[in-house]
């Protein structure tokens, strides 16, 4: 099953949402096609897609939550591999692997993901850390692997920016961080197309669970000048859509475990495996660029085809 | 609760919060006696887990790790404050609604970090 949003459905129901009105949902079906009625396969010229992959959690063990644990990011890789539009690239929005207290185990796990991503079809992908990967360490080990924790790149006219919120064990950018994106942000722009990519939600979700990032409102209150601002990000293991003024963010499903909607059960733990619905809530996603990287329509992947 | 005491507190720093009020924990001396819960942390757990309170009865936890550093988040009462190894953290509490609150390290701490949580149970 997929789904599909683009900005300005996400505005309308955002804003309906907002008036209290029920059953609204974001539309589904089998094939990802966008409102505008066109295949997601029929792009027009100077659009792109980027594929983003989160929270793969690799070394996690936990029959209960994922009897595929070591077979499932493999899956999500030929599933990648299979889609008849290959993105520009792929981003990893974090929690590369599971957590260790063990600093050999971590860079074993940090291999083996590396080793299987290396199966992508797509070579250009860019890759962040999560808490899982960075915090117990500062990021050592993952600098080792993956180079810098916060970085920028263009593509096609969109400038990405990737922060950092997990290599500091308090979830937090940090100033020294925040003065750099400052610096960055000053030399564009006020409409330029900016799509921001993170491990945390930078808005307090749901802070009770660690759903937030201590000075993420430092970084939104930094891009608010900007027109054209996208927020993709992980952490949460689900969708969620939500506005920050005229910046959405958008979180991803995981690859390893789903997790329960922000508040919804007393306690945080993953949701049990579904044998009737292997891989529910897991998958990926697609964005596509329009409008010059003004507008992202949105389409969900399942793990698997079948 | 494990340890209790009875304690005069002349010039240190807490944070303070109510139940109910909208403002965040501040910096305030602590100028009267208070009953003082002290409280460990270590990785994947808090000691003791369950802390009950007397509502209306103003009290001041003292928060210490016996390893690395933690946080502690008591969203109901808008609070959260880091607890470093070597110092003690002082945080006052003033409940005033009966009730569960839960409360959690919020520095991600090592592989159980997801299991440090606590509650404060406030009795009439």
């Amino acid at each position: 099953m997929t789904t599909t949003i683009n900005r300005r459905e996400f505005l309308e129901l955002a804003a309906l949402a907002g008036a209290g009105i029920a059953g609204v949902v974001f539309a589904s079906g089998l094939r990802p096609v966008s409102a505008a009625g066109r295949s997601a396969q029929g792009y027009e010229e100077g659009e792109f897609v980027f594929l983003q992959m989160s929270d793969t959690h690799w070394g996690f063990t936990g029959p209960a939550v994922n009897p595929d644990a070591t077979v499932t990011l493999e899956k999500a890789v030929a599933t990648v591999n299979a889609l008849e539009q290959q993105p520009d690239f792929i981003v990893f929005t974090g929690d590369l692997t599971h957590t260790t207290d063990d600093p050999q185990e971590r860079r074993t796990r940090l291999a083996q993901f590396r080793d299987i991503v290396s199966k992508l079809k797509v070579k250009t992908v860019h890759f962040m850390a999560g808490e899982h990967d960075a915090s117990l360490d500062h990021g050592e080990a993952y600098r080792e692997f993956f180079g810098d924790l916060h970085y920028t790149f263009d593509h096609k006219g969109v400038h990405f920016i990737v922060l950092d919120n997990v290599s500091d064990p308090t979830g937090s950018i940090g100033d020294a961080q925040l003065q750099w994106l400052r610096a960055d942000l000053a030399r564009l722009d006020r409409e330029s197309p900016i799509v921001v990519l993170t491990h945390r939600p930078l808005f307090d979700l749901y802070p009770q669970w660690d759903w937030a990032t201590r000075d993420g409102a430092d970084a939104v209150q930094t891009l608010m000048p900007y027109e054209y601002v996208t927020v993709f990000y992980g952490h949460i293991h689900q969708e969620h859509h939500h506005m920050t003024g005229h910046i959405p963010h958008h979180s991803a499903k995981g690859l390893m475990f789903p997790l329960p909607a922000p508040g919804s059960v007393p306690k945080k733990a993953p949701i049990p495996w579904d044998p009737a619905h292997p891989y529910k809530g897991l998958g990926f996603r697609t964005v596509q660029a329009q409008a010059g990287g003004k507008e992202y329509p949105i389409t969900e992947w399942p793990v698997t085809k079948g | 609760m494990k340890i209790i005491k009875l304690a005069v507190i002349m010039g240190a720093f807490i944070a303070f919060a109510t139940l109910g009020e909208a403002a965040a924990a501040e910096a305030i001396p602590v100028v009267q006696q208070e009953r003082v819960i002290q409280v460990t942390a270590k990785v994947s757990e808090y000691s003791p887990r369950e802390i009950i309170l007397k509502k209306g009865e103003p009290v001041i936890l003292e928060l210490t790790s016996q390893d690395r550093e933690h946080g502690f988040r008591l969203t109901d009462f808008g609070i959260r404050a880091d607890i470093k190894p070597g110092q003690v953290t002082r945080v006052r509490i003033l409940p005033q609604q009966v009730g569960r609150f839960s409360f959690a390290c919020d520095v991600f701490c090592g592989v159980d970090h997801e299991e440090m949580v606590g509650e404060i149970v406030v009795v009439d």
